[in-house]
């Protein structure tokens, strides 16, 4: 039976400043089908899609929507053609009500909405699709999974049949995404289709009919999902080369104690609850500390206090025996301390400065890349071209803005600025995010590397697998407290679970 | 003269200075709303001032005088609409540029389109009528708040303007789009809303509403031509954006407190207390508390909400194909 076409972008070529993004790719979407778009950071998925929706347009090719052919000029066509799309940034206004976001830029709206009737018709939405999400609060507030549930409500609420879904849940935990994945489902069982960008296989499996690959901006291959045996296939697709799946870790040698951390607690300004409550831990040099706990248990907090960041109410940070309580980020910065913030497009990089600027942002006052406060263009050129290549960053040229590049590519520079100036001791949250399969082995194995070079590294992740075979220790945080401490390899999914679900440690289960 | 008459008068004399002040405050609130600094505003409102007063000196109809007043506003502040939004120059240096520009070519003006009996020159002159308050029967004899019922046009019309415009950014359809423009303009992009066009629909309508505050200038509160008349009102209005947190609803007490510093130090001036407190400084008391007000506005709002109010895109062109 041949299935109708819904979308058939024909030999779409996009250049941009130095780069290629797409070349003569040629994609078809069926109806009622879902089809996953992969490749490495930088490939041009994203770019392909905007193309869809109106935000770029193409040097050449051509678009068919319903066997019609079409010329999307902006986002307003592509919602008229029923097309929608979840953008790998969040689209949203922050200072704006759950509400006004998903009406923002309805054509059909009365000049004064009717917001009870619309707050009550969200309402309606999300019981039926089983997102919880307050219409009336203003979107800044929420946590980033109930963000992605707006984005969803907005899809919804305007009706749109073709889904276009940008990396969905590189930012959700993994429940979140779970839940993510059968409201899809659900949308997906009315007829809708949709194109899905993930790095993740799993998804990929759970989700696709069909897999579309593209490297450097070329499509490489277009298989059934049905018809793949075996993961590495797609890594292999993707990458153009064989991914090594397996890490280098040497044997665990704990020094002395580089940071602790004493009865540290922090008030929350909104809940009665302490945001931490009492943390006490210590990392010793050569370790790894892994903290799991579904996301906003305290984690970012807890990175923030040892950064300087944010201030605590009690207790005490010792770095290398000084105490470093409440001192600003830059004392902490000279202390040593490197940090990979869980926010990284508010606090990572500078958009509008280069990839060689932020590259070397944490060294250029140094000896190193400067003398007598002359910056030494020469000496940055060198470091920045190395770090490119050791991190397999993708970008044009280094004096390419940092905002050009490609998701992925923003968290790669970030993470080699950060790992490259990390003097011994350096807080990693979340830092596979967002990549694809060959970058987080790179990442995981860079950090590791710093451990076997000696350095105490606080590890932040909610990937149990990453935790259990990066850290040597793993925390468990529930509602700003630490449930327990233990050794990686002693940690089950089970045993964490519990503990991730606030289910304390009793007698008998621990004998 | 007892407390009571002159707590009127003074909120009398309050509201006839505060009215042109309110307009360009107005109007900057909405450019600013949709991401567009525009510091042209002083020269904008002194072109509103001297076309309304050549416009009405030479036809005796204010009504022609503001409408043109207006419009002068408007087109001054599509040039920079077109500068700053199409061209993406810096919207700082290009309003600047259009404050100097505006400033030289009304003082310029002012000597050329006067009638020929004074050598073309309309400084000195004196306009057949004024817009004259208009007294609302009772309401103006009610001490203190009788002073807002015995205003002008130009001034009623503000007292329905300011929650009009409050209701239609907050309420209205327009108004979602604006602030989201403003806010996020890559969002706004992306749900359809033409970024670009919002942007020079409110720079033009600022440029609208600094052209009559400038008619208020010449064509009420002092009504004749001067050189440089606006005397910094389009600088203090830039200001009282912030303080009116880019808020409708706040920029009648940011006025009101400028305005009442102002009169105030005339009021004390007149009296007599020019001995005690030299004038100069009785002069620079309402710069000087603009000052000291917004700084103690800025710790406070950062205080309670962590983050200032002002349009997060304030300040930076928008294209749909970058970042
Ligand atoms: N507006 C732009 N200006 C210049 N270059 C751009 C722009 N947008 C994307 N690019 C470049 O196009 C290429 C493809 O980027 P794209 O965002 O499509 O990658 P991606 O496949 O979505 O990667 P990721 O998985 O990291 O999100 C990258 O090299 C990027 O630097
Ligand atoms: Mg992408």
């Amino acid at each position: 039976m041949e299935k109708t076409l819904v979308v058939e972008m024909k030999n779409i070529t996009k250049r941009f400043p130095g780069v290629v993004a797409n070349e003569d790719v040629t994609l078809q979407l069926h109806k009622g089908e879902v089809l996953a778009l992969l490749g490495e950071n930088g490939a041009g998925k994203s770019t392909l899609m905007n193309m869809l929706v109106g935000l770029y347009r193409p040097d050449e090719g051509e678009i068919y929507v319903n066997g019609k052919h079409v010329i999307i000029n902006s986002p307003q066509d592509s919602m008229a053609l029923g097309i929608g799309m979840i953008h790998q940034e969040f689209m949203l206004v922050g200072n704006l009500t759950v509400a006004e976001n998903i009406i923002l830029g309805l054509k059909d709206l009365p000049t004064v909405p009717p917001i009870s009737e619309i707050n009550e018709k969200i309402i309606e939405l999300s019981k039926k699709y089983d997102l919880k999400v307050d219409p009336t609060r203003l979107v800044e507030t929420l946590t980033v999974g109930e963000q992605q549930r707006v984005e969803i409500l907005k899809l919804l609420y305007r009706g749109a049949d073709i889904l276009i879904l940008d990396e969905p849940t590189a930012v959700l935990t993994p429940k979140e995404s779970q839940e993510l994945n059968k409201i899809l489902k659900k949308m997906l069982s009315e007829g809708k289709s949709a194109i899905f960008i993930t790095h993740k296989m799993i998804e990929v499996l759970e989700f696709s009919e069909t897999l579309m690959v593209l490297r450097k901006g070329k499509c490489v291959g277009i298989k059934p999902t049905a018809s793949i045996k075996e993961l590495s296939e797609i890594a292999n697709l993707m990458v153009g080369r064989p991914v090594l799946f397996e890490l280098e870790k040497g044997p665990f040698k704990p020094g002395k104690v580089r940071v602790e951390l004493k009865n540290v607690s922090v008030n929350s300004k909104t809940h009665t609850r302490k945001t931490l409550d009492s943390i006490s831990f210590t990392i010793r040099s050569g370790e790894i500390l892994g903290i799991a706990g579904v996301a906003g248990n305290g984690q970012q907090p807890l990175s923030e206090v040892i950064t300087g960041l944010m201030r605590v109410n009690s207790g005490s940070i010792i770095i290398d025996g000084e105490d470093y309580t409440n001192k600003t980020p830059l004392q902490i910065i000279k202390a040593g301390v490197s940090h990979i913030p869980a926010d990284r497009g508010r606090m990572g990089i500078v958009g509008d400065m280069s990839v060689g600027e932020n590259l070397s942002m944490k060294k250029y006052r140094t000896q190193e890349l400067s003398n007598h406060h002359m910056i030494n263009k020469s000496k940055v050129r060198q470091f920045a071209s190395n770090l490119i290549q050791k991190f397999v960053i993708k970008t044009p040229t280094q004096f390419t803005s940092a905002k050009f590049l490609s998701g992925g590519n923003i968290q790669k520079t970030i993470l080699a600025r950060e790992i490259n100036s990390c003097k011994g001791i350096l807080i990693a949250v979340y830092p596979s995010r967002g990549l694809d399969v060959g970058a987080i082995e790179s990442v995981r194995q860079n950090i590791i590397a710093q451990r076997d070079r000696g350095s105490a590294v606080l590890l932040v992740s909610e990937e149990l697998d990453e935790l259990r075979t990066v850290c040597d220790r793993i925390a468990v945080m529930f509602e700003g407290r630490i449930m327990d401490i233990m050794d990686a390899q002693d940690a089950s999914t089970e045993k964490i679970g519990l503990l991730m679900a606030g289910v304390e440690r009793s007698e008998e289960c621990d004998s | 003269m007892n407390s009571l008459d002159l707590i009127t008068k003074l909120l009398a004399a309050t509201l006839a200075m505060g009215t042109s002040l309110t307009y360009a405050t107005l109007g900057e609130v909405f450019t600013e709303k949709s991401g567009v600094l525009n510091l042209g505003l002083e020269g904008t409102m002194l072109m509103g001032a001297l076309s309304g007063f050549a416009v009405t000196f030479h036809t005796q109809s204010l009504m022609l005088g503001v409408i043109i007043a207006m419009l002068t506003g408007g087109l001054f502040s599509l040039i920079h609409a077109f500068l700053t939004i199409s061209l993406r120059s810096n919207q700082v240096v290009t309003g600047l540029s259009i404050t100097m520009f505006g400033t030289g070519l009304a003082n310029f003006l002012g000597k050329r389109l006067g009638p020929v009996e004074n050598n073309l020159n309309l400084v000195g002159l004196n306009l057949a009528a004024k817009f004259e308050n208009i007294q609302i029967p009772l309401l103006h004899k009610i001490p203190v708040i009788g002073a807002f019922f015995d205003v002008s046009i130009l001034t009623y019309l503000l007292y329905i303007l300011l929650p009009l415009s409050w209701y239609f950014m907050y309420k209205t359809k327009h108004g979602l789009t604006l602030r989201s423009v403003g806010e996020a303009p890559r969002t706004a992009a992306a749900m359809g809303i033409n970024v670009n066009k919002t942007r020079y629909i409110y720079t033009v309508l600022g440029g609208f509403f600094a052209g009559v505050g400038g008619a208020a200038l010449s064509l009420s509160f002092t009504p004749s031509w001067n050189d440089s008349m606006t005397g910094g009102i389009g600088w203090i209005a830039i200001a009282l954006v912030i303080f009116s947190a880019w808020n409708p609803a706040r920029v009648a007490i940011g006025t009101l407190v400028f305005g009442g510093i102002t009169s105030l130090q005339f009021f004390l001036q007149a009296a007599g207390f020019k001995m005690v407190i030299p004038v100069q400084f009785l002069a620079i008391a309402p710069y000087f508390i603009t000052v000291v007000t917004l700084i103690i506005m800025t710790i406070n709002s950062i205080k309670n909400k962590g983050s200032f109010a002002s349009p997060s895109a304030l300040g930076t062109p928008f294209a749909i194909d970058e970042k």
